[in-house]
C-alpha cells in the first residue's frame, strides 16, 4: 500500500463494558455467577414480572465509585437510574435501567506504560453502572432460546476519549484497564465468560500535503479478546486508508458520519452492519422505581480507602526505586499481592534486587507450573525477606535459597528452620569440606586423572568433582571454597 | 340472627375474635352474597372460593387453639386485579394478562393476609388501571350497584362496588390518579389514598410507578384506618416505600381534633362542579365549623380549571398528570410483548418485531393502547422538553401550591369528581372528557399526598355524593380522626344502596 506521502494518524476511542464482581446482582439478590445452566438464577425482578421492583446492590455502586476513583475521575455527589427503552428478547422488562446523563464517574485519565519505558495519557470521558442483559440461545433452527441468569448483573461502561492513535496505544489501554479492575477486585474481567467487552471507534486523520482528510468513524461492537481488539483496529487501520484512497472526497466523515460494523471472528475482519432506518430513540427518563444515589463525602472517602498504591505507580517505583526493567515491573505488577510480598520483603531490610530474582525466578516457575499467580505459590513476604539477608549474609548460596523458596511454598516455618532442617545452611568448615573432598577423590579415581592429566578432560573433570562435593554437602558448601580445597588437594 | 354481611369489618373482626361468629360462616355468608348479588354486577373477576373456605376454618382453628390470629382475623376481604397474589390468576383486566398467574403475592396482599384478612377474590378494574369507569376492563364492565345503567367509577370500580354492595367487608385498590377515591364517591363508600411511600408497591402491576400507590375501600372510617394500618409499613422490596413509623390509626380514629383548620380550595369551587356536589361541599364545611374548626379558603392555582373564550376547559394538573403517567406506563408495559409470559400471538410471524406488534395489538385495548402511544411520543427525542420535562417542572409547582397551603391549615376539603357516576358509555367515546373527569384527585397523585374520599350525602337523584380530605405527606392519622369526626356529625356513613331494584 502507498503510504509514503500521506500522514496517516489514527484516532481510536474505547467503550470497555465490565461486570462488576458482586455477590448478587445488580437491582434483585440473585447470584451473580457464570458457567451454571440456563436460567438457574433468576427471580421476578431479573425476569421482569408484572409487579417486581428493582432494589440497588449498594456494593455495585461501590465497586463503581473505586474504579472511577482510581481512573482519576469526579465521582458525582449524586446520581440516578435511568430508563433506556429498547425492545430485545434478553431484555426483559423492554428496558434497561442505565445512567444517562449524570454518571456515576466522569472526567478521569488512565496512564498506560509503553513497551519503550514511556507511557501515554488516555483520557475518561465517563462510567456508568447499568444492568446486563440475558442471552439469546439459537438452539435449535427456527428456535431461539433466552438465558436470563446473565440479566440484571451489575456492567460497569467505561467511555474513554479518542486519544489512542496506534494499536499498541489500544492494546496498552485495554490490558491496563483489565489488570486496574482485577486489581481493585471490581471484576474478575474474565474474558471468555464475557465479563470484559470492547467497543472501539475507530478512524483516520491523513495529512496529504496541507490538506486534512478525517474518514468516517466505524464502531465495531462486542469484542470479547485483547486478539479480536488487536486484528479489528490494525485491520480498519488498512481498511479505511484503503477506501480513502480509492475514493479521497467521498470516503469521510462529513458525507458517511459514523457506520456500525461487526468483527467476523473467522474471516478476522469487520464486516459492514446496515445502519437501522432511523436513528435509534432509547426514549431515556429517570426510572420512577429506584431513588436516586447520594454519594457523600464520608461514602466515598470510605471506597477511597480501600484503594491502594495502583498498578503504574508501583510499576514507577519499581522501575526508579528498585531499578528494575520495565518488564520485570510489569511482571511483578500483575496483581497487587505479588508486589505486596517484595514490598513487605523489602522493608524487612532485604535486598530488592535478590528478592526479585528468587520471585522471578523460582517463584514465577512455580507459579507456571501450578498455573497459579506468583503471590499464590505461598511463600509470605516475611519468608523471602528473611531469606534474601540469609544470602545477603551469605548463609546460603544461590542454589540453597532456591531449594529452600521451593520447601517454603510448603510450610509456614521460617527459612532458617528450613535450612536447618534440610542440612542447607552454608558450610565454611573447611574440615569438614576436606573430608567430602577425600571422599570424592577416593571414590572417582578416573576423575581425579583426567583432571590432573592436564588434556582436553582437565577442565569437565573438575567441573565433576566440584559438583560431587557440592551434592555431598547438599548443596551448603560455597563452591569457591570447594574449589580451593580441591585444588589444594589435587596439587593443582 | 344479624346477617353477617351488614356488619362493618371492625364488628365482624369482634364477631369472630369473640367466637360468637365464625370465619367460616363469615366467609360462607359472604360467598353466598357474592353468588346472588355479582352476576348483576360483574365486580369480581375470580373468586377464590376453596382458599377462602380453607383459610378461614384455620383461622377458626387458631382462635380456638387460643391464638390471636390478627386485627383482621376472619374479615373476607377483595382485592383489585393488578394485585399480584401467587394463588388464582392476576388479569389487571386485561387480554394480555387472561392467564397470568403470579408466582408471588404482594406485599401489601401479604400483610392483609398475615393481619388474619380472607381473600374472596380478585375485582375488576380498567385495563391496567386506566379509566376512570370499569369499561375498559376486558372482562366488560362492573356496574353501579346503586343504578345499574350507571358505571362504579374506576379504575377501581369493581372493589368500589363490591363493598357499596356488600358482597366484601372491605377490599384494596390502587390509586394512580383517584382510582380508590373517584370510585368510592360513585359507589357511597370511604377510599383513602395514603401518601406515597407508605404502602409498598411490591406486587402492584404498575401503572404509573412515581402516582400508584395501594389503599383500602371500605363501608366507613373505623374500618379505612383498620385496613390501612394493616398495609402500611416499610418494604424493603420496594426502593420508594418510607422507613417511617405507622401510627396505631384504629386506636385514634375515633378521637376529635382539636383546633382543625380546614381549607377549602377556591379553584375547586368552579361552575363545572355538579349543584349537589358543592352543596355536600358547603355542608361539610358547615359542620366541621359546627365542631370548632377552623374553615377558610385557600388556592391551588395550580390545579385550577382554565376556560378559553370558546369555552374549552383545560387544566395544568390534568396535561402534567397525564403525561406524566402515560410517559412511565409506555414503559412500564413494554414488557407485555409475548416473549416471557402473558399472551402471544397464534399467528405465524415473520420475525420478533411482528411477534411484538400482533401480539401487543391482540392483547392491549384501545385506552391502553392510547395511552402507550401517547406515551412513547412524549419521550421521543426533540418532545421530551417540550413535554416530559415540562411536566416535571409543572408537577413541583402543584406539589409547592400544596405545601403553602398546608402553611396555614391542617386538611383541605374539596369535591372527589365534579359530577356524580355517570351513565354507562357517556363517557367512553370522550377520553378528553373523562380525563378531566380527574381534576380533583390527580394533584394529590402528582404530589404524592394523602386522599380521604368519604360520603356527603346522596343525590336528588339518589346517587352517593363523594367529598375529600387531603393533607401532608403522612397525615393519615389526621386524615382518618377528620373524616371520623365528620361521619359521626353528620350520621353520613355507611350508605347501602337498594339492590332490590337492580
Ligand atoms: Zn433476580
Amino acid at each position: 500500500m502507498m503510504r509514503t506521502s500521506d500522514d496517516i494518524l489514527p484516532v481510536v476511542g474505547l467503550e470497555i463494558h465490565v461486570e462488576l464482581a458482586t455477590a448478587t446482582k445488580l437491582f434483585c439478590r440473585c447470584r451473580n455467577t457464570f458457567g451454571d445452566p440456563p436460567n438457574t438464577h433468576v427471580c421476578p425482578v431479573c425476569i421482569g414480572l408484572p409487579g417486581a421492583l428493582p432494589v440497588m446492590n449498594r456494593r455495585a455502586v461501590e465497586l463503581s465509585m473505586k474504579v472511577g476513583l482510581a481512573l482519576d475521575c469526579k465521582v458525582a455527589d449524586y446520581t440516578k437510574w435511568d430508563r433506556k427503552n429498547y425492545y430485545y428478547p434478553d431484555l426483559p422488562k423492554n428496558y434497561q435501567i442505565s445512567q444517562y446523563d449524570l454518571p456515576l464517574a466522569a472526567d478521569g485519565r488512565l496512564e498506560i506504560p509503553l513497551s519503550d519505558g514511556s507511557t501515554h495519557v488516555v483520557r475518561v470521558l465517563r462510567a456508568h453502572l447499568e444492568e446486563d442483559a440475558g442471552k439469546n440461545i439459537h438452539a435449535a433452527a427456527a428456535h431461539t432460546g433466552v438465558d436470563l441468569n446473565r440479566s440484571c448483573v451489575p456492567l460497569l461502561e467505561i467511555v474513554s476519549e479518542p486519544d489512542m492513535h496506534s494499536v499498541e496505544q489500544v492494546l496498552g489501554y485495554a490490558r491496563a484497564m483489565h489488570r486496574l479492575v482485577r486489581w481493585l477486585g471490581a471484576s474478575e474481567a474474565n474474558m471468555q465468560m464475557g465479563q470484559m467487552r470492547f467497543e472501539p471507534n475507530v478512524n483516520l486523520r491523513i495529512k496529504r500535503g496541507d490538506v486534512e482528510f478525517r474518514t468516517p468513524i466505524a464502531e465495531i461492537k462486542n469484542l470479547n479478546s485483547f486478539r479480536a481488539l488487536e486484528r479489528t483496529v490494525a485491520f480498519e487501520i488498512d481498511r479505511q486508508y484503503a477506501a480513502w484512497l480509492e475514493d479521497p472526497e467521498g470516503f469521510s466523515i462529513d458525507k458517511l458520519g459514523k457506520q456500525n460494523r461487526g468483527y467476523d471472528d473467522d474471516r478476522e475482519q469487520t464486516v459492514f452492519q446496515r445502519e437501522k432506518e432511523e436513528a435509534h430513540d432509547y426514549r431515556y427518563f429517570p426510572d420512577p422505581d429506584l431513588a436516586p444515589v447520594v454519594m457523600d463525602k464520608s461514602w466515598r472517602d470510605s471506597v477511597a480507602a480501600e484503594i491502594g498504591e495502583l498498578p503504574l505507580a508501583r510499576w514507577k517505583r519499581y522501575t526508579e526505586d528498585y531499578s528494575l526493567s520495565p518488564e520485570e515491573a510489569d511482571a511483578l505488577t500483575q496483581d497487587p499481592e505479588t508486589g505486596d510480598i517484595l514490598d513487605e520483603a523489602v522493608d524487612t531490610g532485604a535486598d530488592a534486587r535478590r528478592g526479585v530474582n528468587l520471585l522471578l525466578g523460582r517463584g514465577a516457575a512455580l507459579a507456571n507450573e501450578r498455573g497459579c499467580a506468583i503471590a499464590a505459590v505461598g511463600v509470605t513476604g516475611g519468608q523471602l525477606g528473611e531469606l534474601v539477608k540469609m544470602q545477603d549474609a551469605g548463609e546460603v548460596n544461590a542454589t540453597a535459597a532456591a531449594r529452600i523458596f521451593d520447601i517454603l511454598t510448603e510450610t509456614d516455618q521460617s527459612p532458617r528452620e528450613v535450612a536447618e532442617r534440610e542440612g542447607l545452611l552454608a558450610v565454611s568448615d573447611s574440615n569438614q569440606i576436606e573430608q567430602w573432598v577425600e571422599q570424592v577423590i577416593e571414590a572417582s579415581p578416573q576423575a581425579v586423572e583426567d583432571a590432573t592429566g592436564g588434556g582436553k578432560k582437565q577442565k569437565g573433570a573438575f567441573g565433576f568433582l566440584t559438583g560431587q562435593v557440592m551434592q555431598l554437602s547438599k548443596g551448603a558448601a560455597q563452591p569457591q571454597e570447594v574449589q580451593q580445597i580441591l585444588r589444594q588437594k589435587l596439587g593443582l | 340472627m344479624t346477617d353477617i354481611t351488614e356488619l362493618s369489618a371492625v364488628e365482624l373482626r369482634d364477631a369472630i375474635t369473640a367466637g360468637d361468629i365464625s370465619a367460616v360462616a363469615a366467609a360462607e355468608a359472604y360467598l353466598e352474597a357474592i353468588d346472588r348479588i355479582d352476576p348483576r354486577l360483574h365486580a369480581y373477576n375470580e373468586v377464590h372460593r376453596d382458599r377462602a373456605m380453607e383459610r378461614a376454618s384455620d383461622i377458626d382453628r387458631r382462635l380456638s387453639a387460643g391464638e390471636r390470629p390478627g386485627p383482621l382475623a376472619g374479615v373476607p376481604v377483595a382485592l383489585k386485579d393488578n394485585l399480584c397474589t401467587a394463588y388464582g390468576r392476576t388479569t389487571c383486566s386485561s387480554a394480555i394478562l387472561a392467564d397470568y398467574r403470579s408466582p408471588f403475592t404482594a406485599t401489601a396482599v401479604r400483610k392483609l393476609e398475615d393481619a388474619g384478612a380472607i381473600v374472596l377474590g380478585k375485582t375488576n378494574l380498567d385495563e391496567f388501571a386506566m379509566g376512570s369507569t370499569t369499561e375498559t376492563s376486558a372482562t366488560g364492565p362492573t356496574l353501579n350497584p346503586w343504578d345499574t345503567g350507571r358505571v362504579p367509577g374506576g379504575s377501581s370500580g369493581g372493589s368500589a362496588a363490591a363493598v357499596s354492595a356488600g358482597i366484601c367487608a372491605a377490599a384494596l385498590g390502587s390509586d394512580t390518579g383517584g382510582s380508590i377515591r373517584q370510585p368510592a364517591a360513585f359507589c357511597g363508600v370511604v377510599g383513602f389514598r395514603p401518601t406515597y411511600g407508605r404502602v409498598s408497591r411490591y406486587g402492584v402491576v404498575t401503572y404509573g410507578s412515581s402516582l400508584d400507590q395501594v389503599g383500602p375501600l371500605a363501608r366507613d372510617v373505623s374500618d379505612c384506618a383498620l385496613l390501612t394500618a394493616a398495609i402500611s409499613g416499610h418494604d424493603p422490596a420496594d426502593s420508594t416505600s418510607v422507613p417511617a413509623d405507622v401510627p396505631d390509626y384504629p386506636a385514634t380514629v375515633d378521637t376529635p381534633l382539636e383546633n382543625l383548620k380546614i381549607g377549602v380550595v377556591r379553584e375547586f369551587l368552579s361552575d363545572s362542579l355538579d349543584a349537589d356536589i358543592r352543596q355536600a361541599i358547603d355542608s361539610a364545611a358547615e359542620t366541621y365549623a359546627s365542631l370548632g374548626a377552623e374553615v377558610r379558603e385557600v388556592s391551588l392555582p395550580y390545579s385550577a380549571i382554565d376556560r378559553d373564550d370558546e369555552g374549552n376547559i383545560s387544566s395544568h394538573a390534568v396535561a402534567c398528570y397525564y403525561i406524566v403517567a402515560m410517559a412511565e406506563a409506555s414503559s412500564n408495559l413494554a414488557r407485555f410483548d409475548g416473549v416471557h409470559f402473558g399472551h402471544r400471538t397464534a399467528e405465524r410471524v415473520r420475525d420478533i418485531v411482528e411477534l411484538y406488534s400482533r401480539t401487543r395489538a391482540e392483547g392491549f385495548g384501545d385506552e391502553v393502547k392510547r395511552r402507550v402511544m401517547l406515551g412513547t411520543y412524549t419521550l421521543s427525542a426533540g418532545y421530551y422538553d417540550a413535554y416530559y420535562n415540562k411536566a416535571m417542572k409543572v408537577r413541583r409547582l402543584i406539589h409547592r401550591d400544596f405545601e403553602r397551603a398546608f402553611e396555614t391549615v391542617d386538611v383541605l376539603l374539596g369535591p372527589v369528581a365534579p359530577t356524580v357516576a355517570y351513565r354507562l358509555g357517556e363517557k367512553a367515546d370522550n377520553p378528553l372528557q373523562m380525563y378531566l373527569g380527574d381534576i380533583y384527585t390527580i394533584s394529590v397523585n402528582l404530589a404524592g399526598l394523602p386522599g380521604l374520599s368519604i360520603p356527603g350525602g346522596v343525590s336528588k337523584a339518589g346517587l352517593p355524593l363523594g367529598i375529600q380530605l387531603i393533607g401532608p405527606v403522612f397525615s393519615e392519622q389526621t386524615l382518618l380522626r377528620a373524616g371520623h369526626m365528620f361521619e359521626q356529625a353528620s350520621g353520613i356513613r355507611r350508605l347501602r344502596p337498594d339492590l332490590a331494584g337492580t
